[in-house]
């Protein structure tokens, strides 16, 4: 898919200067140089993929193009003009806009609303609203993307992939304030994402070259250098080097962030070493309707791991929330190793040994203020606790070896777990019920989310460990290569039932081919 | 990656959650609350279904609908306000010593109650500023601000009670039009007022955002601060005209005009929906809560329940009407504070 004919950058012979320039970025946070001495070029109608390991400083430096982190040094040049950036303001009017990670749209406001945000113009007067005119305004930036969101609809009742049409649309606004191509920065847009909305997300990307610049970050290495004209690397808050996209291979690609030529084993290798036959039965889940699945069967053995499908709405997550008494249930049974489970509750859960890694990090995964060591440890009360009261020492030794098993970039196991970058924090998630060593059932829902292909490997890694350990794990896996490469047995969901089982043993897996036709 | 992006394509748009607009099923708990209880006191007590009877209930909620209306806008962004007492002690004052009274010569009629006002919202803009200025969590600065309302009143009133004598103030409480007092007029222009502004100023839908998601309108360069003291002082401006309307009722100034509106309002407004975790609810969800509160108090002494069970009586049954209020939104694990 390379698409860059026209509009590809042409590096000899340019006159105009680039649309947005970072020479020598330095930024400190206490114990870590998250950024030290970025050098970035941005031209204009490209698409710049910048890639790096979890915590390499990427969000950093995107945050510092503006206006929200201060850097201590260096500089940032806008069309051939050095400027300073002090707030999201001055970034935008300068023509720079950021879609975020973390999605940021007020939710109990409508999609117009949200668009305007900030910079309403004509859309209030005097303080007054005007609707119409409000709603124009944002029909005007929805029609750019070609979106067909209600722009009146409330921004907590559109789905995901549409509330990303509406940040994509709200930081087009900043073309209302300055006569230049804006440049439009998306950081991990495609994390949250399924495979079709990612395409959409795709062609708004290529549609947005056509007017203006764009900075885009992945983890998935295939996807930046499909969407991508040049690729940047960051590590360690360093570049070290780019690639044009067009040519250039993933492994290649993780060779410089990682720094070393180390193995790029993924999860379609190392699959054979587990030979050992899955056990007894261990989940059996019988009829269990909700909310949002009915009638569901699922058995999950011993050492299995069983990857679970299927589009947006299929129920699969809610399923997988139900399996952990997270979400009621209106009929069924489940079974864990033979004893019926009690599915009132997230206590009963954990107390039966089921561990459950939710998709939503911030807001189910982690408590934000409190330190690493603590995220990693709720569950698991006796690794630092005799009695009401907190073991420190006991607690330190048991964390210590999870962050360097699951190499976590923290400066210290005492860092509030918000301070870390997305990926550092995800791991520290998963850690919590690595620790806790008697789970029986893992509940895995999209655990790779926004993890880097080391920290990714890693998870692998840990996953078939823990399945050779005679953990049964449930998959909601964040890619059908994933699920695909995991899972031991598929079972495709469709409009909240089971619909097909797939068997997937090393050596005869299924393509996404096959799966998606099962979905359909 | 393209071609199973292409074939899943209808599935995905089938099953999307439904866009929605405006209000929706789960703000109908609390209407639903208010005509079950009043179809239960209308069965039970003759007396409650008669058309004065109603008219009373309408007439008795006319303070506390004015000062939930002030305190809603404070809720909606997800602070809380407790400066109501302080600050309806001082504006009933004020105005009882400004209009015509037993104490002084003034007789400044309808400037009285405009200066009476401007001097509540100025107390709530205080509450502001220290909320925006010094940091000082919403709950503490208008407790202190309560406190400083109710020191300047204590301060006017010097041991003498002002009566009014103004007939236009007097008036309001005793005039009827259309079967209603003034008052009750007064309030329901509050509530239009109040409507008006959360759906169409920029200051209600800021309140409702900053509610909702603080962080993201700082992302997308508003700056908040303003709108928090403004929000404030609004709600100030509703304390004080419900300091008037008391004096009004009472027909003199008294520092304890407000006593108690801080919680009665409160509740009402939680069990309207407009709950205290900020961006939810709004002007007409607060006033269906009021109207439900003042229900609950008139049916119960019309059915005959004993006074001395009624402050406990009242307290259950506005806890049940919160729960039954929340249970279409209630899920699982939901967080509650
Ligand atoms: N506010 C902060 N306070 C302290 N340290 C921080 C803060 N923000 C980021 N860091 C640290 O700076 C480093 C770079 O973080 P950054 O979020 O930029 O990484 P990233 O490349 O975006 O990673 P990911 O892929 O996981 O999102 C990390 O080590 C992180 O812990
Ligand atoms: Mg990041």
């Amino acid at each position: 898919m390379t698409t860059n004919l026209q509009t590809g950058p042409v590096p000899g012979g340019r006159t105009a200067p680039p649309a947005l320039e970072v020479r020598g970025l330095v930024k400190h946070y206490p114990g870590v140089k998250a950024l030290d001495g970025v050098d970035l070029v941005v031209h204009q109608n490209e698409v710049l993929g910048l890639a790096g390991e979890n915590g390499a400083g990427k969000s950093t430096l995107l945050k510092a193009l503006v206006g929200l982190v201060r850097p201590d040094a260096g500089e940032i040049w806008v069309r051939g003009e050095r400027v300073r950036l002090r707030s999201v303001v001055d970034a935008a009017n300068h023509g720079l806009g950021m879609v975020f990670q973390e999605q940021s749209l007020v939710p109990n406001l409508t999609a117009a609303e949200n668009i305007v945000l900030g910079s309403e113009g004509p859309g209030v007067r005097r303080g007054i609203y005007h609707w119409r005119t409000m709603r124009r305004l944002a029909q005007e930036q929805l029609d750019k993307i070609g979106s067909h969101i209600d722009p009146l609809a409330r921004t907590d009742s559109l789905s995901f992939a549409d509330r990303q049409m509406v940040e994509i649309a709200k930081v087009l606004r900043i073309e209302e304030r300055t006569s230049h191509p804006p440049v439009i920065i998306l950081d991990e847009p495609t994390s949250v994402l399924e495979s079709k909305e990612i395409e959409t997300l795709f062609t708004q990307v290529r549609r947005l070259r056509e007017f203006a610049s764009v900075v885009f970050v992945s983890h998935r290495l295939d996807e930046v250098l499909d969407v991508c004209d040049r690729v940047a690397v960051l590590r360690g808050g360093r570049s070290v080097g780019e690639v044009p996209a067009a040519g250039a291979a993933p492994a290649e690609l993780h060779r410089m962030m990682i720094g070393s030529t180390g193995s790029d084993d993924h999860y379609h290798d190392g699959l054979a070493e587990r030979s050992e036959e899955p056990g007894r039965p261990r989940l059996v889940v019988r009829g269990l309707s909700g909310r949002t699945f009915r009638d569901v069967d699922l058995e999950v053995r011993a050492g299995e791991i069983v990857g679970i499908v299927g589009v947006h709405g299929s129920g699969r997550e809610d399923l997988c929330r139900a399996l952990f008494g997270a979400e009621a249930t209106t009929a069924g049974e489940v079974q864990l190793d033979g004893e019926r489970l009690d599915l009132s509750g997230t206590r009963a859960a954990c107390a039966a040994g089921i561990g459950y890694v939710p998709a939503e990090r911030k807001t189910e995964g982690m408590v934000g203020p409190m330190s690493v060591a603590d995220n990693m440890t709720l569950t698991k009360q006796q690794a630092r606790c005799s009695g009401p009261l907190v073991r420190p020492r006991k607690q330190a030794t048991l964390v210590d070896t999870w962050i360097e098993r699951l190499s976590i970039r923290t400066p210290h196991r005492g860092t509030a777990i918000q301070r870390l970058s997305g990926g550092n924090q995800q791991k520290v998630v998963l850690a919590r019920w690595l620790v806790s060593g008697d789970v029986r059932l893992l509940l895995l829902d999209h655990p790779t989310r926004g993890l880097d292909i080391g920290a990714r490997s890693e998870v692998y890694r840990l996953m078939r460990e823990l399945a050779g350990s005679g953990v049964a794990t449930v998959l909601l896996a964040d890619s059908l290569e994933e699920a695909i490469g995991m899972s031991d047995r598929i079972v495709v969901m469709s409009d909240g039932r089971a619909t097909t089982e797939i068997a997937a043993p090393s050596g005869g897996k299924p393509t996404p081919l096959d799966l998606v036709k099962e979905m359909v | 990656m393209t071609s199973p992006a292409e074939a899943d394509t209808e599935v995905v748009q089938a099953r999307r959650p439904q866009p929605r607009r405006g209000v929706s099923l789960r703000d109908a708990g609390p209407p639903i609350a208010l005509v079950v209880v009043f179809g239960v006191f209308a069965a039970l007590s003759p007396g409650f279904r008669t058309l004065s009877n109603v008219q009373n209930v309408l007439d008795a909620a006319a303070v506390l609908a004015v000062v939930t209306i002030g305190i809603s806008f404070v809720l909606m962004m997800g602070s809380i306000d407790l400066s109501a007492p302080g600050i309806m002690g001082a504006s009933a004052i004020t105005v009882a010593l400004l209009v015509a009274n037993n104490r002084n010569d003034n007789d400044l009629g309808f400037v009285g109650i405009a200066v009476a006002v401007l001097l509540a919202a100025g107390l709530g803009c205080l509450s502001g500023l220290a909320l925006v200025l010094l940091k000082v969590p919403s709950f503490m600065a208008t407790l202190g601000v309560s406190a400083v309302g109710l020191g300047l009143a204590t301060l006017l009133f010097a041991g003498v009670q002002p009566n009014i004598a103004d007939p236009m103030l007097e008036g309001w409480a005793v005039e009827r039009f259309l079967g209603l007092a003034h008052l009750t007029w007064i309030a329901l222009g509050c509530v239009l007022l109040g409507w008006l502004v959360q759906r169409y100023s920029r200051l209600g839908r800021y309140a409702f955002a900053i509610g909702g998601a603080e962080e993201v309108l700082a992302l997308s360069g508003v700056r908040v601060a303003p709108y928090k003291v403004a929000v404030f002082t609004l709600a100030g401006a509703f304390y004080g005209l419900a300091g008037v309307m008391v004096t009004s009722q009472l027909s003199a100034g008294l520092v304890q005009a407000g006593r108690g509106y801080d919680f009665s309002a409160i509740t009402a407004a939680v069990v309207g929906g407009t709950l205290l975790t900020g961006g939810r609810g709004g002007i007409l969800h607060s006033t269906v809560g009021v109207l439900l509160v003042t229900v609950l108090t008139n049916g119960l002494v019309q059915v005959g329940v004993s006074p001395y069970w009624q402050g406990g009586v009242q307290g259950l049954i506005v806890v049940a009407a919160v729960a039954a209020a929340v249970i279409p939104q209630r899920r699982r694990n939901q967080v509650t504070k």
